[in-house]
């Protein structure tokens, strides 16, 4: 008995009852789609997180004025922290090996305005590292060029939202706005990276951090970012970096972050909910077994005749099990595929209604949710099977067809 | 062909051994036409069953074409039933989401046979009992008749030895009878397939060749066919009066 006839032997079974057939295999479908689009969320949802983490680098350590830590004293006794300034910065750079890229940060708050359009927005005083350190992409005309940090410029580079306000249906390039007091030629628009970790980028500005400092009236920096060569030396450098800025400020009065720690078990957490959701996704896939179930013993019982018939002409046991496990394993395969498309649309549509959330089926969820319905269908096929062809055929016989 | 030694088959029917068939010896060969009568619970389902390898004697043995067959295991007796026997049923036992096509080549299915070639014995099937036009009709679109013929072209498909044909005209009017008895005498007789009805209808056991009565599982009376007519009188009248004098 070869599989194609198998298929069309249990296809024909399966389609004399389409409503009994649709409704079981819908059960599967529901299942699987559960599946499919309840892992796909947690799924997205650590992509998200991690997203928002790996977006500053993996590789980063972020420098920050003041010791992040409860000490005796009373706060100000021990001094407010050093200010953190540019003179740190190169000396990192110089000094601590294996750095790919630094970028010092200044930040504050001011009004951008083209004639009557003004917007309070965020002002990041940075290098032509930070591009690269914030994986930033530009829509239009250039980044911050690469100078030395202590000179200023009057240019600026746009985040998207910023651009699109205060020049609606206009190209900022080369056209001027005023930041504060300051007069910047607009260089650069920047992609549209939506808020990561509470910074809108889209809805800031990036000016040269000379420039910054002397608009904000600061000396200190906001943080300093610092980009390993690689992974591996990120520990290493931390230390290298707090050992040097001990030395330069006589106490350790910095903290350095890495993302490191919290990526790692941040991940772990997310990956233990989308298998908790794959979890409830399941129960409902078992479900769908018991009701595939179901219909195969109906299938068998009003088919006692035909099984009869089967050992009749010459059919032997494993071949009638064959032929109703096949149609279970039919039934629960058409399901299975129809929920996954079914799922997709549903993962399709998630992504169109919300962007910026990274919605996508595990490829282990896919093939799980369809090993697991195939199987659905030959675990719970087998007892309705094994019944049929446990049948005695001389009983089988005598029921009317 | 057929050789039955002391055959019995025994039922526990609640606790208590029945004795469907006791000590049935009989010899049917390659070609002939038997006809088996008997009252209702005389053992004729249970013979047709047994010659059919559906079922194995309790004692006794079972000689099909040279093979023991009550020693058989359920898989072998299955593989005998496919290539050596067909089977008629008083109500056709048509798959009824298989159209006439369908329903002939099923046993072709299980046997393995490649498709082209099932579909060329189809036909040939189908041509044979005369209902090459109807291949594509489903069961309950086709007479009685023509159900009972369908099932014939299903029966002859792997070319069995032995047709078995259990009450083949029972549900069927008295012209639609005699085309399918017709149809089965002269299949049986170009291919020398031996052919066994059971009936209880003397009509239809006077064709036979021969014809064996069956009562309390013994065959009771063994007479030619045309001698069925009085044979099965007298039989009756006897078990008349000995139902009479038993009550």
């Amino acid at each position: 008995m070869r599989t194609a006839d198998l298929l069309v032997f249990a296809g024909t079974a399966l389609l004399r009852h389409r409503l009994r057939t649709l409704l079981s295999l819908l059960g599967v479908a529901i299942g699987v789609t559960s599946v499919v689009v309840l892992t796909s969320l947690g799924e997205g949802a650590r992509r998200y997180v991690l997203g928002q983490f790996t977006a500053l680098g993996t590789n980063l350590v972020v420098v920050i004025p003041g010791k992040n830590e409860t000490t005796g004293a009373l706060p100000g006794i021990g001094g407010a922290p050093r200010d953190l300034t540019l003179d740190d910065a190169q000396a990192i750079r110089r000094e601590v090996r294996g750095i790919a890229r630094i970028a010092p940060l200044a930040s504050g708050t001011e009004a951008v305005s083209n004639g009557e359009r003004s917007r309070q927005v965020p002002v990041l005083g940075t290098t032509h590292a930070f591009k690269e350190v914030r994986r930033l992409g530009l829509s239009d005309g250039e980044f911050l060029p690469e100078m030395e940090a202590r000179r200023g410029a009057p240019i600026v580079v746009l985040g998207k939202k910023v651009a699109r306000e205060i020049f609606p249906g206009e190209r900022p390039i080369g056209r001027v706005v005023r930041i504060g007091e300051f007069r910047m030629r607009v260089i650069g628009v920047m992609d549209s990276r939506g808020v990561q970790l509470g910074v809108d980028i889209d809805d800031a500005v990036v000016v040269p951090v000379a420039t910054g400092l002397k608009m904000f009236n600061k000396s200190s920096l906001f943080r300093i970012l610092v980009d390993a060569e690689t992974h591996a030396d990120l520990e290493r450098m931390k230390n290298d970096i707090l050992a040097l800025m001990a030395r330069r400020h006589e106490e350790e009065d910095i903290t350095c972050l890495t993302q490191d720690a919290v990526v790692s078990s941040l991940s772990s957490i997310l990956t233990a909910l989308t298998l908790a959701l794959a979890g409830i996704g399941a129960v409902s896939l078992g479900v769908a077994g018991v009701g595939i179930m179901n219909v195969m013993l109906v299938s068998v019982s009003e088919r006692t005749f035909e099984v009869g018939l089967l050992a009749a002409v010459g059919a032997v046991r494993r071949q009638i099990l064959a032929a109703f496990l096949f149609e279970a394993a039919l039934l629960s395969t058409a399901g299975g595929t129809a929920g996954l498309l079914l799922g997709f649309a549903v993962i399709a549509v998630v992504r169109r209604l919300y962007p910026a959330f990274p919605v996508a089926a595990p490829f282990w969820a896919v093939a799980l949710a369809l090993g697991v319905s195939v199987s659905v269908g030959v675990v719970f096929g087998l007892l309705p099977a094994a019944r049929a062809s446990r049948l005695d055929p001389v009983h089988a016989l005598a029921r009317k067809g | 062909m057929i050789r039955l030694s002391s055959v019995c088959r025994t039922f526990v029917v609640g606790g208590r051994p029945l004795h469907a068939l006791a000590d049935v010896t009989e010899t049917i060969e390659k070609g002939e036409h038997v006809a088996i009568m008997g009252p209702s619970g005389s053992g004729k389902s249970t013979l047709l069953n047994l010659l059919g390898c559906l079922d194995r004697p309790t004692s006794g043995s079972y000689v099909l074409d040279g093979e023991d067959v009550s020693e058989l295991s359920e898989t072998e007796l299955s593989l005998v039933r496919r290539h050596k026997i067909g089977f008629i049923f008083q109500s056709y036992h048509l798959v009824p989401r298989l159209d006439a096509g369908g329903n002939v080549e099923l046993p072709m299915i299980f046997a393995g046979i490649p498709r082209g070639e099932r579909k060329r014995r189809v036909g040939e099937c189908l041509l044979q009992v005369g209902l090459a036009d109807r291949k594509d009709h489903r069961p309950d679109q086709l007479s009685g008749g023509e159900r009972q013929r369908v099932a014939i072209a299903r029966a002859v498909g792997l070319g069995p030895r032995i047709l078995l044909c259990d009450e083949p005209t029972g549900n069927l009017d008295s012209t639609a009878g005699k085309q399918v008895l017709d149809l089965l005498e002269r299949m049986s007789h170009e291919e020398q397939v031996t052919l066994i009805v059971v009936t209880h209808d003397p009509a239809v056991a006077q064709r036979a060749d021969r014809v064996l009565v069956l009562s309390d599982g013994r065959i009771v009376r063994r007479v030619k066919g045309p001698e069925i007519g009085e044979a099965w009188a007298s039989f009756a009248r006897e078990r008349q009066q000995k139902a009479e004098a038993e009550s």
